[in-house]
This record gives C-alpha cells, structure tokens and sequence, in this order.
C-alpha cells in the first residue's frame, strides 16, 4: 500500500457516548441526516466495502475499510466517483478515532494521502469536513442539524482540471 | 521560512448577535473555557487580558479590530503563565462570525464561526502547536452552550 500522509485533521468534542457517535459515522439512516442527505454503507469488517451515496441513489464515494475497531477507530480509502471529473483524483485515507474525554469523546477525523497534493485541491476537505462534523455534534446533541449549502471550492474545480489521468 | 497558522471552522446553530455575546461576555466566556475568562471593553485599541480563576493573568493582548457581530481581532497575544509559551512570542487572533448559507429544506441554518491563529513571528510554532489543541475544545465548548445550554465537557479537576 502506497504511503499515506495526515494532510487534514478536524478535531471536536461531542457530549454523546462513543458507541453513539460510532453509529452516527457508521449507519446509513444516521448519516442521511447530517451529511447532506448523503448515505454510507459500510461493511462491518477489515476488507469490506465503503460506499457513500447521493440522495438518488448514485454513487459519491466508493472505498475499502482498512480498519475497523467499533468504537473507537474506523478508517476507509476515498475514491470519489462523482462528479466525473474528481474521479481522477487518487484515492485517499478517511480516518475517524473516538477517545473519551470526561463526560464527552473526542472525535479525530484525519485526512491522508499518498502523493503531492496541490493545496487547492486539500480546500474541499478542509471547508467540507467543519460543515459535516458540526453537523454530526449538533445532530447527537440536541437531534437536529443544520443543512450548510456548500458547493466544492472553485480554486478545487481548476485544479483538478488541470490534472492529468 | 512562514510564519505558523491554524484555522479552526465550527457551525453552530445560533445567531450572530448571540454568538458575538458569547464570544464577549466574560461569564459566559468563563462556562464554556475551563474557568478563564477575558477582560476587555472590546474597542478596538483597548487592552485585552484572559484571567485564570484567581486572578492570575493567562494571556495578555489588545484588540487591533471590533465590528460586532461579524469580526473580533486579538493581536499581541501573548502568552504569561508558561515561560515556553511566552518566548515563542507574540500571536494574532481573528474571528470571523458569517450566516451560512443553507439548504431550508432539510435541516436548520447556521452560523459559521471561523477562528484563525497566527503567530506573529516565525519562532511561534510551539504556541501554534498548544492554540491548535485548546481551540477544538473550546470552540467545542461554545457550540455545545450555545446549542443545548449546557458544555460538552469539563476536564478533571
């Protein structure tokens, strides 16, 4: 397997237990609600598939799950599908850790990858990631989460037309 | 060589004129960082202290820019309580406070809160390194109190 290097960490504390936030990042129902109505499909098991899915039922995201130790470590690879144009992009390492913290965990989500990526294309993690895992808090804590409108940087757009297959 | 930075971004469902109020009100301020809390009049120009508990002083700074509702800067920050700390100079806060933009259809609006922590000399990345720990659970914090009333967490005494 290619090296893959932390480019993108996100941290946040989040007053539910770990086996709640573990469901939240792992069940397709839960998901829907605070990852813009998108849906992860994961099988239980090191090896299994990660698939994420728009609302239609189309193919986001497909990836394998390279760790798996509910409920503390969940790692995937990241190969976007969707749009077109992103596909080219090499896959990537989505990674989540939840370690107790008091009465809250601390949730790490780490973005890796295996090559030079241009910083223009590391802003669609970096402004998508906050969006999804305030979401995901305010959703575990008080059942309702805000819809942020985001759309993918257009200094993201370019770059990845800019490179080659 | 440049000079560190961190950026932290969190939504919370509130409204700017609440936020602003949490990000200024030393007794709020006080409930949701661990018992530290600021004192400052919040013009711009003015002095700019985090107290400790009993009175000891944390940090020290002055307000370079104050537009309520929208954006708070912190500049000469500078830490007084850990000698590693204070030798790796002084930083520069800014807080950006904006309404996102969002999808009314499926969820609730938000504010987006977007702190950025500079080191204001090219010596300061073992402060950039301590600010990019502290920030998550603050800001956690703060989102938590301003969403449920209540704190997310509070370290071991």
């Amino acid at each position: 397997m290619a090296k893959f290097k932390p480019k993108t960490v996100y941290v946040i504390f989040i007053a539910a237990p770990a086996d709640k936030v573990w469901q939240a990042l792992t069940s397709t129902e839960f998901t829907k609600k605070y990852f813009w109505e998108r849906s992860v499909e994961i099988e239980p098991k090191v090896g299994g598939s990660f698939t994420l899915r728009l609302p239609d039922g189309r193919v986001n995201v497909r990836g394998k799950v390279t760790e798996y130790d509910p409920p503390r470590k969940l790692t995937y690879t990241w190969h976007v599908e969707w749009p077109e144009d992103f596909s080219k992009l090499p896959e990537c390492l989505v990674s989540y850790e939840i370690v107790p913290a008091g009465d809250a965990v601390r949730l790490t989500m780490t973005e890796s990858h295996s090559w030079d990526v241009p910083e223009a294309i590391l802003s669609g993690g970096r402004v998508g990631w906050p969006a999804v895992l305030s979401a995901l808090k305010s959703l575990l804590e008080t059942g309702k989460a805000p819809a942020i409108k985001m759309e993918p940087p257009l200094g993201m757009i370019d770059a990845i037309r800019k490179l080659k297959r | 060589m440049s000079k560190p930075s961190f950026i932290y971004v969190t939504y919370i469902r509130t409204t700017p004129e609440k936020l602003w109020a949490a990000l200024t009100d030393p007794q709020t301020i006080k409930k949701y960082w661990f018992g530290i809390t600021a004192e400052c009049d919040w013009k711009p120009g003015s002095s700019w202290s985090l107290k400790f508990d009993d009175g000891r002083t944390a940090d020290t700074g002055e307000i370079l820019e104050s537009v309520p509702y929208r954006r708070l800067v912190i500049g000469h920050w500078q830490n007084q309580f850990k000698p590693e700390l204070n030798a790796a100079g002084s930083s520069r806060c800014t807080m950006e406070i904006e309404v996102a933009e969002h999808y009314p259809g499926s969820g609730d609006s938000a504010v987006k809160l977007t702190i950025i922590h500079e080191a204001e000399t090219e010596q300061g990345g073992p402060l950039i390194e301590a600010v990019s720990g502290g920030w998550p659970k603050v800001m956690s914090n703060l989102k938590s109190l301003l969403e449920t009333g209540d704190v997310a967490f509070q370290p071991k005494a």
